[in-house]
């Protein structure tokens, strides 16, 4: 338990250091995702157009999830160096996956006679895509988007191996150092991060779902 | 062909090298009928549905709507003048009804008081009050609802044509009755082509003016019900009309049809007293009902003859004879 009220101790008496790192966790987490959803959606929908490239995605999206978080960024180091921009290149990649093989599920997913009623009735492809498929997989996008999200809280503490700073400074110091309340002291608020932001994504999931789901229990 | 909205003309259709859906099929759906396409699963009658909006094209043969070769119309301005039913319905569960019955008049740009003014034209005319059914969405619907909010869409963007395929197959039977005689009381007002897919010859004899039976990709009979009844061209047709097909001729029998001739008004003055009503409803017939009605009520009353009156006048008699002289008669 003392180790904990240590950790208080340190976090208050490092508070405007405990700021700035922060900062830049949020930082990277919020540049990258703004990046991987601006990429992977688009992408996805153009995939979804021809099944070999929505199998080409979705085979390239699962395995890549299975290179682990911290292969990524040292992949990403002798490519382009040390420093903010490599840390956020890495975590954009592995946020990428997340939204690309959702967004394909979630259009993939639409029911085929719904898609098939919006066809017979002269829909265009275009049309399809913009008034049936994706505000149907909207809620199914935006789990992918909450999932990566909370993937990037986790992946930027490594961005301190090369170089970019957040909140694994005091993570991986406290650990080589056998200081363990600094090292909680950067741990514990990250994981207050990851929850935040995951409750936060769905409550605006539940949101984008109420049109589709929130009137199933009248149905009954 | 000028009075035929769509004709088949020696159409085949072929799916990748040699699975053959249809071949050489050939007939007219006459404008304002409905026509049946009816057979097993597999032979093609919805291949056939969808050669009409283009889902499909033809491998040989020509689809003519209107006379012109459809092939050289445009296929989405096509399919907007075009109805279409599915037996999955599809509604648009992120619409709401309202929005889902404007999908075809928004695509062709009407303004929006036309749009809303034939929302609630369709949403009456299926028996759905606007204000209480109009911002609901489909999910909240029973099964038998939601297929009257898909034919609703369908009719939205006065279509020349409705095409049906299975609109009725999903529901229970006592919704699917309900929905198949709305459905023909509705027919007649909006005097629509129809073409209508269905697996259920009972389905087809109720609901169609012609009825094309398939086979395995062929269509082996194009008639009227009675005409098919009657006389079925060979063992597959008689077969799939069933062993009772006597009896289902009673059904697409009107009794109008069995009386010689109309009885003259001052005849039925004299005849009236055969009206007679009791506590378990009407003995008397109306011309509407079908010789299936007539002799099941023979049964149930224990009686050789009926009165059939109209408005509350009679118009004729009906002997139990005359109804099994139908159910006999051999083609």
């Amino acid at each position: 338990m003392s180790a904990f009220v240590d950790a208080w101790h340190y976090f208050t008496g490092n508070f405007n250091e405990f700021l700035t790192l922060l900062q830049e966790h949020l930082f990277m987490v919020v540049i990258a995702e703004l990046g991987a959803i601006v990429v992977a959606i688009p992408i996805a929908i153009l995939a979804v157009q021809n099944d070999r490239t929505k199998r080409v995605v979705m085979a390239v999206g699962n395995v890549s999830q299975t290179v682990p978080t911290l292969a990524v960024i040292a992949l990403v180091y002798p490519l382009l160096g040390i420093g903010f921009n490599s840390a956020v290149f890495g975590i954009w990649l592995y946020a990428l996956l997340p939204i690309l093989t959702n967004t394909v599920t979630g259009i993939e997913d639409v029911d085929e006679g719904t898609v098939n009623a919006a066809r017979g009735m002269g829909m265009t492809d275009l049309e399809i895509l913009r008034k049936i498929q994706i505000p149907l997989a909207l809620p199914v996008i935006f789990a992918g988007i909450r999932t990566s999200s909370v993937i990037n809280v986790g992946t930027a503490y490594l961005a301190f191996f090369i170089g970019g700073g957040g909140l694994g400074v005091w993570v991986i110091t406290g650990i080589q150092l056998f200081n363990t309340p600094q090292m909680l002291a950067g741990a514990i608020p990250g994981a207050i991060l990851a929850i935040t932001a995951d409750l936060l994504f769905a409550s605006i999931e539940r949101y984008l779902g109420q049109d589709n789901d929130a009137q199933v229990g009248v149905a009954a | 062909m000028t009075t035929n909205t769509i004709e088949f003309d020696d159409v085949t259709k072929v799916y990748g090298d040699d699975m053959v859906a249809i071949e050489d099929v050939t007939y007219g759906v006459e404008k304002g009928t409905t026509t049946v396409l009816v057979g097993p699963s597999g032979c093609g009658k919805t291949t056939t549905m969808e050669l009409v909006n283009r889902l499909e094209d033809p491998t040989e043969g020509t689809v003519y709507y209107e006379g012109t070769d459809i092939q050289e119309l445009d296929r989405i301005q096509l399919r907007r003048e075009i109805g279409y039913v599915i037996q999955e319905i599809g509604l648009f569960d992120h619409m709401t009804v309202g929005e889902n019955v404007a999908t075809v008049p928004e695509l062709k740009g009407w303004d929006r008081d036309r749009i809303n003014d034939r929302i609630d034209e369709l949403l009456d005319l299926m028996d759905l009050p606007p204000t209480e059914y109009r911002d609901q969405y489909p999910r909240s619907l029973s099964g038998g609802q939601r297929q009257r909010v898909g034919i609703a869409r369908a009719l939205a963007g006065d279509p020349d044509v409705l095409l049906m395929d299975e609109p009725f197959g999903a529901l229970d039977p006592i919704t699917r009755e309900t929905l198949q005689n709305e459905f023909l009381e509705i027919q007649e007002k909006i005097n629509t082509t129809i073409l209508f897919v269905t697996h259920s010859i009972d389905e087809a004899l109720k609901m169609g003016d012609k009825i094309a039976i398939y086979d395995v990709g062929e269509v082996v009979q194009y008639g009227t019900p009675q005409e098919i009844l009657e006389s079925p061209a060979n063992n597959f047709v008689e077969d799939f009309v069933g062993a009772d097909r006597g009896l289902k001729r009673l059904q697409v029998t009107q009794v109008k049809e069995l009386l010689a001739a109309p009885v003259k008004e001052a005849e039925s003055g004299g005849r009236g007293v055969a009206v007679a009503t009791d506590g378990n409803g009407s003995h008397e017939l109306s011309p509407t009902d079908s010789a299936q009605v007539a002799l099941s009520r023979m049964i149930q009353y224990d009686v050789e003859t009926l009165p059939v009156t109209d408005d509350g006048r009679v118009v004729g008699e009906i002997e139990k004879s005359d109804i099994h002289q139908i159910a006999r008669t051999e083609g």
